[in-house]
């Protein structure tokens, strides 16, 4: 246990706080590249996941392609795309491979939230005259936000720990201080710079976790007494939207 | 008015829900399909506002042929009322009946006091405007989705085994409200159900249909119960006779619903339950 | 493609290391899940507990816990168990959430009808419950394998032999092609286990492949013809 006394004594340390590599700077970038993948595996998949979702067709292609990101190794990609683009351009290389781990999850989210909500709403708001958009808009994004938020979770947290291996390419965040602790035998910093993945992980965890709580709209969340007929059907199995750690 | 002329529907899997349908539903009037599940009735019903569109033959609506018609604006002017009631669970009962006239661009003032006009009118208390769907029985979310069928004052109202999912003693309070509202409202109403005795109590016209949506007798409940046209259709409302005239029979402090025999069918458990 | 012709043996010795590395954390997620998955099932208390749990393992990136584990458990930070420790942890975690929702996608009206016909508790679990979980768990247990053969390639960093060794050798002497070796191998292995899987299900679940669309009655109807498993 002295070990992890001295990792957090690496960390509180006033070079860790101040310094020339300080810890606010790493976790800055940490969460900056984490973001930015994220936004983009968004922009990409939401779209996709929701025409998936709406209209029913392509799901098998969407289920195989999660299945497929699933296989590929995270570290082989980084490696091979900073060769590809060249060892200054590692930050794009390395956003492509978090847009790549990320975009399946965030489909799977996209279109399970849809598929979720009860066939019989959707046919009833058609019967009424809304339009296929409005339909979209006004019933199945707002129904199905909670399990897209579960799908951002997903990926923000396969972005965040892909991440770190970005530190062997040269990309800085968090994983530099696991990196440096291996190679010169520093446990202090390698345990500390674990111990801050760890903590930055359970706290975009538990971000998403209130954001998916929140997303739940009134009418469906379990404040109301009576059982609503309207309940989501559970997405079995949850590992649809599940990523690699 | 709503015409049929020989409209046929076969689904993309080959089978074939209606076959060559001729039929006149007048207006302002209550028309009952009535058939065992499968019969296509509710393909019948959905063919009218184009949820379902006619592989062959004309729907028309005073004339118009619906095929020519947008489905969009066509649905936005006819009422439809479900079983499942199909309301958004994630807005309040207010919105939900006033979905409509807010798409169509109503200002929310308007559509507010149009909604709450609209609980009158279907006996549901104004303190539930606020609640959602899924606070309300399994009654009350029915009459909202009753409202909401009404919310456009639409001539045409479709009803789709409106009153299938609750319980009897709250289905016979919906049907009696659903022929006080329409001595008033007087819309050309078409009724789906497979249930013998609320077509024969709320309907003006009764259409018994078997396989593939082919009308086995048309005409008053009057007509049908005194001259079956068939074999076919005696059996349909005598089978049905016994086993759907229920009433309720007080034993041991607890209530049984019996049926034409004195059978006792089953016990009437708290209503609330039912959804 | 030269360095490829001159290293294959080097390529099928790595493949071969990385699939031993990879059984031990499948078998151990499988075998620890199923208990853990009833626990977080059939008990209310337990439920909330063991789902954080596995849950908040998960979220701790893999690279990150094989830095935490050794000290805690008081092995070398540079052996070969730690990766196959620290990797069966994410396979219990991630089968863990999947056999919960197996059990729980058992019809429960399937679950009161076995228990009426006579089964015990511990019968009705072997006889109904764990067949008809099976095709959910075996959709779990697919993505933990694919997923922790995918992982066993960041070992390399704490100096384990697997494939994920070409990544880092091929990235430091700038040989693409030997990364893609890695990166094939490493997807055709992850292939291979879920390909067995599949082979496996349907061996040992033959009504699945009936069970393509209307999944409930089929089941419903085997019950009541009798013999599930």
């Amino acid at each position: 246990m002295t070990l992890f006394a001295e990792a957090i004594a690496w960390i509180f340390s006033p070079e860790r706080l101040l310094g020339g590599n300080p810890v606010s700077q790493r976790i800055g970038e940490h969460l900056r590249y984490t973001l930015i993948a994220l936004a983009v595996s968004a922009l990409i998949a939401v779209p996709v996941g929701y025409l998936i979702g709406h209209s029913g067709k392509g799901r098998e292609v969407a289920v195989s392609l999660a299945g497929a990101a699933r296989a590929l190794p995270s570290l082989g990609l980084l490696t091979i795309l900073t060769l590809v683009f060249g060892i200054g351009q590692a930050p794009v290389a390395a956003t492509v491979v978090f847009v790549v781990l990320g975009v399946p999850s965030v489909l799977a989210g996209a279109y399970a939230g849809i598929e979720a909500v009860d066939r019989n709403v959707v046919d009833a708001a058609r019967a009424m005259g809304m339009t296929e958009w409005q339909i979209l808009v006004r019933v199945e994004a707002p129904l199905g936000l909670p399990l897209l938020i579960g799908g951002l979770r997903s990926a923000a947290l396969q972005i965040l720990a892909t991440a770190v291996l970005a530190a062997y390419v040269g990309l800085g965040g968090l994983g530099i201080y696991i990196q440096r602790g291996i190679a010169l035998r520093t446990y202090d910093e390698m345990l500390g710079g674990a111990i801050l993945i760890v903590a930055l992980a359970l706290v975009v965890d538990a971000v998403f976790a209130l954001l998916e709580r929140l997303a739940v709209p009134a009418g469906v969340s379990g404040r109301t007494k009576r059982p609503s007929p309207f309940r989501r059907r559970a997405l079995t199995p949850a590992t649809a939207i599940e990523g690699a750690g | 008015m709503i015409e049929f002329r020989s409209v046929t529907k076969r689904f993309p899997d080959g089978t074939s829900a209606v076959s060559n349908l001729d039929l006149v539903i007048p207006a302002h009037q209550t028309t009952v399909l009535v058939g065992s599940s499968g019969c296509g009735k509710t393909t019948i019903l959905r063919m009218i506002n184009r949820m379902v569109d006619a592989t062959s033959g004309t729907i028309e609506i005073d004339g118009d042929d619906v095929a020519t018609l947008e489905p969009v604006r066509l649905r936005r002017r006819i009422g439809y009322v479900m079983q499942n009631t199909g309301l958004l669970p994630h807005r309040r009962v207010l919105e939900n009946i006033v979905t409509v006239p807010r798409l169509n661009g109503m200002p929310k003032a308007e559509a507010t006091e149009l909604g709450l006009r609209l609980m009158d009118t279907v006996g549901l208390d104004r303190g539930l405007a606020r609640r959602y769907p899924s606070q309300l029985s399994g009654g009350q979310q029915q009459r909202v989705g009753v409202a909401r069928g009404l919310a456009v004052d639409p001539n045409i109202l479709l009803m789709d085994e409106p009153f299938g999912a609750v319980d009897p003693i709250v289905r016979a309070e919906l049907q009696t409200e659903l022929m006080r509202l329409q001595v008033t409202l007087g819309k050309t109403v078409v009724f789906v159900t497979h249930d013998i005795d609320e077509a024969f109590l709320l309907g003006d016209q009764v259409v018994i249909l078997q396989q593939h949506a082919v009308v086995a007798q048309r005409g008053t409940p009057g007509e049908i119960l005194a001259h079956p046209a068939s074999g076919f259709v005696s059996d349909f409302i005598g089978a049905e006779r016994g086993k759907r005239a229920l009433r309720i029979v007080e034993t041991n402090g607890s209530r049984v619903v019996v049926d034409a025999d004195g059978r006792p069918a089953g016990v009437l458990v708290d209503g609330k339950n039912g959804s | 493609m030269t360095w490829l012709g001159s290293n294959v043996g080097l390529v099928a010795e790595l493949s071969l290391h990385h699939v031993q590395l990879s059984l031990l954390p499948i078998v151990v997620g499988f075998v620890a899940a199923v208990p853990l998955g009833v626990l977080a099932w059939r008990f209310k208390l337990t439920r909330g507990l063991t789902l954080t749990i596995v849950g908040l393992l998960y979220t701790i990136p893999s690279l990150a816990l094989f830095v935490l584990l050794p000290p805690l458990l008081g092995i070398s930070f540079l052996s070969e168990a730690n990766v196959v420790i620290a990797l069966s942890i994410y396979a219990v975690a991630l089968m863990t959430r999947s056999a919960a929702d197996a059990f729980g996608s058992v019809d429960p009206v399937v679950r009161r009808s076995a228990a009426a016909m006579g089964y015990s508790s511990l019968g009705r679990f072997w006889a109904v419950e764990l067949p008809l979980a099976g095709p959910v768990l075996l959709a779990g247990l697919r993505v933990v394998a694919v997923s922790t053969v995918s992982l066993v390639t960041v070992g390399v960093l704490v100096g384990s032999r697997s494939l994920g060794y070409l990544f880092m050798n091929g990235l430091q002497r700038s040989i693409p092609v030997e990364i893609l070796s890695g990166i094939v191998m490493t997807v055709v292995i992850a292939l291979a286990f879920d390909g067995i899987l599949v082979l496996l299900g349907r061996l040992l679940m033959p009504w699945t492949r009936a069970e393509t669309t209307s999944r409930r009655v089929a089941r419903r109807l085997r019950l009541t013809v009798g013999g599930g498993s």
